[in-house]
């Protein structure tokens, strides 16, 4: 039961104040009275009566400034005031109203008008306070969601940029709220030193575009850093998020795999615009395709992982770019489009400042800020431009046998199928010695085991490999084979034994491929850069020693490592 | 915005009308056009004739309608797609799960 309405009536004659208060009071309404203005806004301030009738004319302070005060002392809330006047002139009637008034009465009083009048003043005074309410809720409700999204934020931020979208051969262009659109941009350094890049949009805006960001960025993470491949990676966001998203939640995406090595970039485009390779060199500008529907919308039975190779050289640069780029509107409505993004591509001499220019022509073409805008460019540098990246491992604290040795046989079925890559690593890296090589471990075993499969098992020549087409060749050829295999067998032997106060590990890899020429396969390797190659040279200098059977079906490499130093803090703890 | 839907005389087949643009604010009409009818059609016809614009939160209602449709079982044409509309269509290569035409 709300309390009743509260008028306080001003009045400094004494028989009217009487006659008002009867009328008012009759009404069912509590009723304050005062004799003068002074006597009014001190009532006001302590009772806090509803509505006023006012007096206009009455001594020690008038109407006119009594009502003034109590406006103020009102502040936000709506106090309604109904001056009482005889003053007739519209002069004297307006400055009522500019005083803040709200209404007036003229003397002597009808009973029905000033009971309408009151009641309508109340009604005014009811909307306001809802409309202050409703204001106050809003407002807390917004400042509550601010504070979510800046959390999130946060806590995205931790995830999302754990990674080396800071490396040099990488510029990039996103908005600081771009978790918020539903844009996602992450980079992370392989083992073996290549490099993943994802460029991701989600559908729609806000939190439902936001939510599924976190979960793909650990996959993405998470896998990368234990040597799964490209299409490995691709295959598990696919399935997670088709897990955990509502139908009709997807994401679009171009994922990148960079081999500073094999000198190789492997893209999948499912569902973005058109991206683009660009030649150093020739200046020649290939387009990425969308090839895929996003991900998060098929069955893992139906994902097609299937990704172009491309052939890479050193200063060859990749632009990745969200529909927020092209559909860039000016103040005329008008989209960027993608002739005049590739408008800029033509018009561009220096090859290095062409994300400069791409960032220029928007801004100018959008006039003012709307920013929904991603962009990357990811160059292909000398490896040794590049920081050295330490891998992520969990560590149970506990150290690890070492000595022991232990074989796999990968079979056809197997090799078809399956990366034996991150298991092996996995394994190897439980030996704390090990770890800092990580990286290097895991290129000589990708290495080796990439010539045991294509060359030994498959039987592909890597001379194929001398031209961009022949290498584009050589992929086709390497898919149609492993399609089909149907025998032969690669197998890893590990050994790991203790050497002094260090230790040694040998590592075998023998294929069933009919073998080769050893020696001539070292003088050729010794004598000319080819596009193939590459990788035994690569392995020759990562490990320690390194050596063929002479019937070249099998290769032993070794990494030994003096006695561990224990680092300073754990021979603290050990005292 | 205004999504409008037809049955077939026989009831087999609805078709769904699109005007203007297609994107997140037609979401609850989308749906209303084919959840309230009283018919249960077989196959379902989105005539894009009238649509200006589409984007990627209409891709994620035309999954929600096909997954009504019954998922992989969907028979769910797209007509009269403008170039730009089918340019978009194709980046996401929906192709793959609706007949375009």
């Amino acid at each position: 039961m709300p309390s009743p309405l509260c008028i306080l009536i001003a009045e400094d004659s004494p028989a009217d104040r009487m006659l008002l208060a009867t009328i008012v009071g009759r009404q069912g309404y509590r009723v304050l009275t005062a004799g003068n203005g002074l006597e009014a806004i001190m009532i006001f301030a302590r009772e806090r009566p509803h509505m006023v009738l006012m007096d206009a004319l009455m001594p020690l302070m008038d109407g006119f400034e009594a009502a003034r005060r109590i406006k103020q002392m009102a502040g936000e809330e709506l106090v309604p005031i109904i001056f009482l006047t005889s003053l007739t002139e519209s002069e004297a009637l307006a400055q009522c109203l500019d005083a803040g008034g709200d209404d007036f009465l003229a003397k002597p009083y009808n009973r029905v008008i000033l009971d309408a009048k009151i009641k309508a003043m109340d009604r005014l005074r009811r909307l306001q306070a809802t409309v202050l309410e409703q204001r106050d809720l809003i407002a807390r409700h917004n400042e509550h969601l601010l504070n979510e999204q800046r959390v999130a934020k946060a806590v995205f931020d931790k995830v999302a940029h754990s990674g080396c979208l800071d490396a040099p051969n990488i510029r990039y262009l996103q908005s600081p709220y771009a978790l918020f659109n539903g844009d996602l941009m992450l980079a992370a350094f392989k083992p073996s030193g290549g490099m993943h890049v994802l460029l991701g949009d989600f559908t729609g805006h806000g939190l439902p575009a936001a939510i599924g960001a976190m979960p793909l960025a650990e996959v993405f993470y998470g896998m990368t850093a234990k040597g799964y491949s490209l299409a490995e990676i691709l295959r598990e966001m696919n399935a997670k998020l088709k897990r955990i998203l509502p139908v009709g939640v997807f994401c679009c995406a171009v994922m990148l795999n960079l081999s500073f090595q094999r000198r190789v970039v492997e893209v999948w485009n499912g569902g973005l615009p058109d991206g683009y390779l660009r030649r150093l060199g020739s200046g020649e500008r290939i387009p990425l395709r969308s090839r895929h529907l996003p991900l998060g919308i098929l069955d893992s039975s139906c994902f097609d992982d299937r990704y172009e190779i491309y052939p890479m050289e050193t200063g060859d640069r990749i632009f990745l770019l969200s529909d927020g780029v092209l559909e860039t509107c000016n103040l005329g409505g008008e989209c960027f489009g993608e002739e005049r993004l590739l408008g800029v591509f033509a018009a561009n001499c220096q090859p290095d400042l062409l994300f400069g220019e791409i960032q220029q022509a928007l801004s100018a073409f959008r006039g003012e800020a709307q920013d929904d805008v991603s962009l990357i460019e990811v160059s292909l540098m000398e490896q040794g431009q590049l920081p050295h990246s330490p891998l992520i491992f969990s560590d149970s604290g506990q150290d690890f046998p070492l000595d022991w040795s232990v074989g796999f046989e990968f079979r056809a079925e197997t090799l078809k199928h399956f990366n034996p890559l991150p298991y092996l690593l996995q394994l190897l890296l439980e030996v704390q010695e090990l770890r800092l090589r990580g990286s290097v471990l895991y290129t000589v075993l990708a290495e080796l085991y990439s010539n045991a499969l294509e060359h030994g098992v498959m039987g592909l020549d890597s001379s194929l490999k001398r031209d961009a087409q022949g290498f584009a060749e050589y992929y086709r050829e390497r898919r149609a084979r492993l399609a089909n295999l149907c025998d032969g067998y690669v197998r890893f032997h590990l050994d790991l034994r203790p050497e002094g106060a260090g230790g040694r590990l040998s590592i075998r890899v023998e294929d069933s491929g009919p073998g080769f020429d050893v020696q001539r396969m070292l003088e050729r390797h010794a004598s000319t850069e080819h596009l193939s190659g590459r990788g035994l040279k690569l392995v020759r200098q990562l490990a320690d020693r390194c050596s063929w059977a002479p019937d070249g079906r099998s290769v032993c490499v070794e990494f030994s490592w003096p006695a561990r130093h224990n680092p300073p803090d754990c021979q603290l703890a050990q005292e | 915005m205004a999504i409008t839907s037809q049955p077939s005389a026989d009831g087999q087949e609805l078709t769904i009308f699109i005007q203007g643009r297609f994107d997140f604010g037609a979401h609850q009409e989308f749906r209303d056009a084919y959840e309230r009818v009283n018919v249960t059609p077989k196959r379902y016809v989105v005539d894009l004739q009238g649509a200006t614009y589409l984007d990627s939160s209409a891709l994620g209602m035309l999954l929600l309608l096909r997954d009504h449709a019954g998922g992989e079982r969907a028979q769910i044409r797209l007509i009269h797609c403008s170039p730009d509309v089918r340019k978009i269509l194709s980046i996401s290569n929906f192709e793959q799960l609706f007949h375009i035409a």
